[in-house]
Order: structure tokens, then sequence, then C-alpha cells
């Protein structure tokens, strides 16, 4: 265990290193984590390592008491009940809409179909923003790399997640809109928040800095 | 034969059941030993009934009866016991005291291990305003779940009333009000942050909108409020002054408690134990969900989740006989 006696869920991926300096910074030692990427806790430092969708799962239920995550994930999980603390500034991205180069596919389905398709890993996210912005849409939920659903002609449009936008490019998308911006962020269990508050305001405090 | 049962409910066996009982029957002794009658109501009620509170637990599970009148199964007893009051006891001298073990049912997301039937364990005190009226239930509380073997538990206490009032006193009205609200009771500080970055207040009032929902602690947290905090935080410290030196050692005075369920209008609590995730129960103050009944009386009350409580008693059990983990030496 660390010396704030907190059990923290460090997301896997492109949020990782990022994290493992944050933790270094608070004096963690995370040389084991760096260097051994199969094994998932850590429990001399207090560490779990997950993917980043699974982080908020194991902070609402308690098995950790803080984690790090995207605000993505926090967007299309919404109902977990887990304290969302401080704004890390890292792994800034964007949710963007994107389709097809050319005329926009989306536009056509609309006003000839009446509705558009729409393949996304954030289905909630995406089903939102369709119905905020008063546009019928069928949601396809995919797992793996979203760019595939257009070219293939399933959907008309994407909504995922993008960094520099180099993917959606290479395969030929454009971003039409922006739906929402991203960086990582700091949760906390609820329970956790009361019964280790002066642990987690030490984290909170010196994170802040 | 297999045969299923709808998720969300199961079956208690024997062995489960004996232990469940035991600590039932600690809950009821001593809410017996403080004069709280228990009282037994139908698990199914009109609709209109069990939403004429408008807020609060609204039911989720509803059929038409063979009139075309819509029942549906409790989402508390909070909602049942507030028509109890009025209907059978509507000239009754207060303060009342009701206590109750019973099954409520809820809306449950998939594959989240969360129950659609589940027993609640609890009192209601009504009539009997203040803070006199809510740390006698605290110490209900406090005594019901100490008889039943559980000692690591906390009690957050909070105000649904407090960050209302700074917003009175920093004079956030309309949208942005709503809005900063929203995130509180979302649990989104960051959200919360750049809301009250928005507003056009005082620095200090800004910094005062942000720092109190984070403010948690033992009692020193409302000494050290200045106003307008320690105005509304008066009514927290009446409480805490009432209670026994045991119970109020087990208060973490928590000021960013947000009104979430509706009904409730001044101190709410809930209960902790450093084994689960999740608060095994809570409640508070709801001076006016009786009003919406026909009689209006103040009335305070708490529930915990017995299945939470037993969960909680066998992992200090499991703790207690030797840790597991490599987490020795560090609590």
């Amino acid at each position: 265990m660390n010396s704030f006696g907190l059990t923290i869920a460090v997301p896997r991926g492109a949020l990782l290193v990022e994290t493992l300096d944050l933790l270094d910074g608070l004096g963690i030692d995370t040389a084991e984590v760096r260097s051994n990427d199969r094994k998932l806790l850590f429990e001399d430092v207090g560490i779990v390592t997950m993917r980043p969708s699974d982080v908020l799962t194991y902070v609402e239920s308690g098995a950790a008491d803080i984690g790090i995550t995207g605000k993505d994930v926090l967007m299309e999980q919404r109902e977990r009940q887990v304290f969302e603390l401080l704004d890390l500034g890292f792994g800034p991205c964007r949710m963007v809409l994107a389709s097809r180069e050319g005329p926009d596919a989306g536009d056509e389905a609309l006003r000839r179909l009446g509705v558009v398709r729409v393949a996304t890993k954030y289905p909630r996210i995406a089903a939102d923003y369709m119905e905020r912005t008063g546009r019928q849409a069928e949601i396809v939920e995919v797992k793996g790399s979203v760019e595939l659903a257009p070219l293939t002609g399933m959907v008309e449009t994407i909504v995922d997640l993008t960094a520099t936008g180099t993917t959606l490019r290479e395969n030929g998308l454009v971003i039409r809109e922006d739906i929402a911006r991203s960086t990582a962020r700091l949760v906390a269990n609820r329970v956790a928040l009361r019964v280790k508050a002066a642990a987690i305001d030490e984290v909170v405090e010196r994170l802040r800095g | 034969m297999n045969y299923r049962i709808p998720s969300g409910t199961r079956d208690i066996l024997p062995d489960e059941q004996r232990e469940l009982r035991a600590i039932e029957s600690a809950l009821l002794r001593t809410f017996d030993d403080f004069g709280y009658g228990e009282v037994s109501t139908p698990a199914v009620e009109y609709e209109e009934t069990l939403r004429a509170g408008g807020v609060g637990a609204l039911p989720s599970y509803r059929v038409l009866d063979d009139h075309g009148e819509s029942l549906a199964l409790r989402a508390d007893m909070t909602v049942p016991i507030a028509r109890v009051v009025a209907t059978r006891y509507g000239t009754a001298e207060p303060p009342l005291r009701f206590c109750y073990i019973a099954n409520a049912y809820r809306a449950v997301r998939p594959h989240r291990g969360q129950m659609r039937e589940f027993l609640q364990a609890g009192i209601e005190l009504v009539g009997a305003p203040g803070a006199q009226g809510t740390a006698e239930a605290l110490t209900v509380l406090s005594r019901a779940i100490e008889a039943t073997g559980l000692r690591r538990f906390q009690i957050g206490l909070g105000d649904a009333s407090l960050y209302p009032a700074l917003l009175d006193a920093f004079e956030v009205r309309g949208e942005a009000r709503e809005r900063l609200l929203n995130e509180l009771s979302s649990r989104d500080f960051v959200g919360l942050d750049r809301a009250v970055g928005s507003l056009e207040i005082s620095e200090e009032a800004a910094r005062t909108l942000m720092s109190v929902p984070r403010l948690r602690g033992g009692p020193e947290v409302l000494d050290a409020a200045n106003d307008p905090v320690s105005a509304a935080v008066g009514g927290l410290r009446d409480v805490l002054a009432l209670l026994d030196g045991d119970i109020a050692a087990r208060v973490i005075v928590d000021l960013g408690r947000a009104p979430r369920l509706g009904y409730y209008t001044g101190p709410m609590f809930e209960v902790y134990d450093p084994e689960l995730g999740e608060p095994l129960g809570g409640g508070g103050r709801y001076d006016e969900l009786l009003g919406r009944f026909g009689r209006p009386l103040p009335a305070v009350g708490f529930a915990v989740g017995v299945d939470l409580l037993h969960a909680a008693l066998t992992g200090e059990e499991r703790s207690a006989q030797g840790p597991a983990t490599g987490e020795e030496g560090h609590s």
C-alpha cells in the first residue's frame, strides 16, 4: 500500500504514462507498473491497472478508492455514483461527429430517409447528442475501429474520440461537428471520499499544485 | 429442473436467513426500546398515492387492476408511512414514532448487481421538529446498528438546505442556481468550479461556493466556518451538541451533501462502513412531505439496507480474523 492508504485505479492505454508521472510526483513508486505490462494488481504501491472504461466500475464499487480516467468515460457512464474531483488536464481529445469526405452522407440520409445511422463506442453520448440537436438517429454500437463502419456503408456517420484527427484523416473521414472536449479526471468512491477524507484531500491538494 | 427468477430478486436459504433474522431482531429490539411501534403496509398501493409526495423514490413497477386503476410497488416506506399518518392518525397528538422492516422495489440497471427487491429497516419520527428530533433519529440509528454488532461504521451528516442558503446569500438565482445545484447533486466538482467561475460574484463568494461542498471532517469543520456559512450550519451544530459523545465521534460532518432525494429539507445523513463501497443506509429531515398528504407535520427518518448491513458485518468479521491482503498496518 502507498503512504496515502488509498487503492488507486490506473487506466492502461493513452493515459497511462502521464498518470504514472503524476503518481511519481506524489511519491508513489510506479517503476514496477511501468516495467510489467502483464501484471494488473500492484499491492505494494496500492495500484490496480485496467482499461479506462473499467475505472468507474472499480471506483464505484469501492474496489478502488480513487481513480483516473477520461471525461469521455464519465460522460458515457453518467449514472455511475462517483465523485469527479479534479481536471488533470492531460490526455486532451475531442468527441466528434465525422463522415466520409465529400458531400455529407449524414445530411443526405436525414433529408431523404428521415434517419441517420451513427456508429460509435459511445452510444449514450451519441444518442444524447443526436436527440439534443433534433435529429432522428439509429445508433449502432461497435467495439473496435469505428472508422470502418462508414467505409463499408454500414452507417453514414460516426461519433468518436479523437486526439489529433490523424486516424480519421487516414481513413478518408472528415470531422463535421464538435460534440465535447475531454481530458483526464480524478474520481473518487463516495464512501472513501468521506471515510478517507484527509488522504484524498491531500492527494487533490498536491495534484492541484 | 431449473426455473428462473427475475434478475434483481433472490431466494434466501436457511443459513443466510438465520443471520438476517439476527440482524432484524437486534434492529427491532432497539427501535422498540426507543418507543417506536412497528407497522406493516401493503407492498402494492395506488400509484397516485405513492406519487402524491411528488418527490423522492418514485415507484418503478405498476400494473392495472381489474377496475383499470394503476397499482404500483412501493419504492420506500417513507411515503406509505406518510399516508398512514395522514389517514389513520389524522388527529393523533404528535410526536408519533413508527418503525418497519419491509421490502421495497426499485428499477435497476442491467449488470450492476442492483436489487429490484430489497429489505429495508428504518424509523419515521413524526412531529418532532428541529435538532431535537434529528438527534433522536441519529441516536436510534446509531444504537440500532451497534446492536447488530457492526463496529466501524460512521455517519456522514450534512444539510440539504446548506448550499441553497449560500446561493441565497450570494444572490445566485434562476438558471445559474439550477446549474450549480445540478453539478453538486451529480457529484461533479470540476463542473461545479466551472459553473461558479462563470458567475458574476465577488472572488470571496466564488471561493466559498467552491470550497464549502468539499469540506468533510469532524466538528471542527463547523467551527472553521465564517459567515454566511456559519449561519447556514447552525442547524448541524445544534444536532451535534445533542448527540452522546460516542455517537458524535462517529459523525463525519459533510458540507457537500446535495438535496438529491427531493424530500429532504434539512439535515440529512448516510451510514458508511469501510468494508462497503456504498452507503448502507441513510435518512434525513423531510418537513414538507406530510403536508402533501394533508397533515403538515415535521418529520425525520432513516432506512438501512438489511442486506448491506449483513455484507458489512461479514466484511468486518473477515477483517477481524486477520488480514488476507497486504494492507495491514496502513489503516
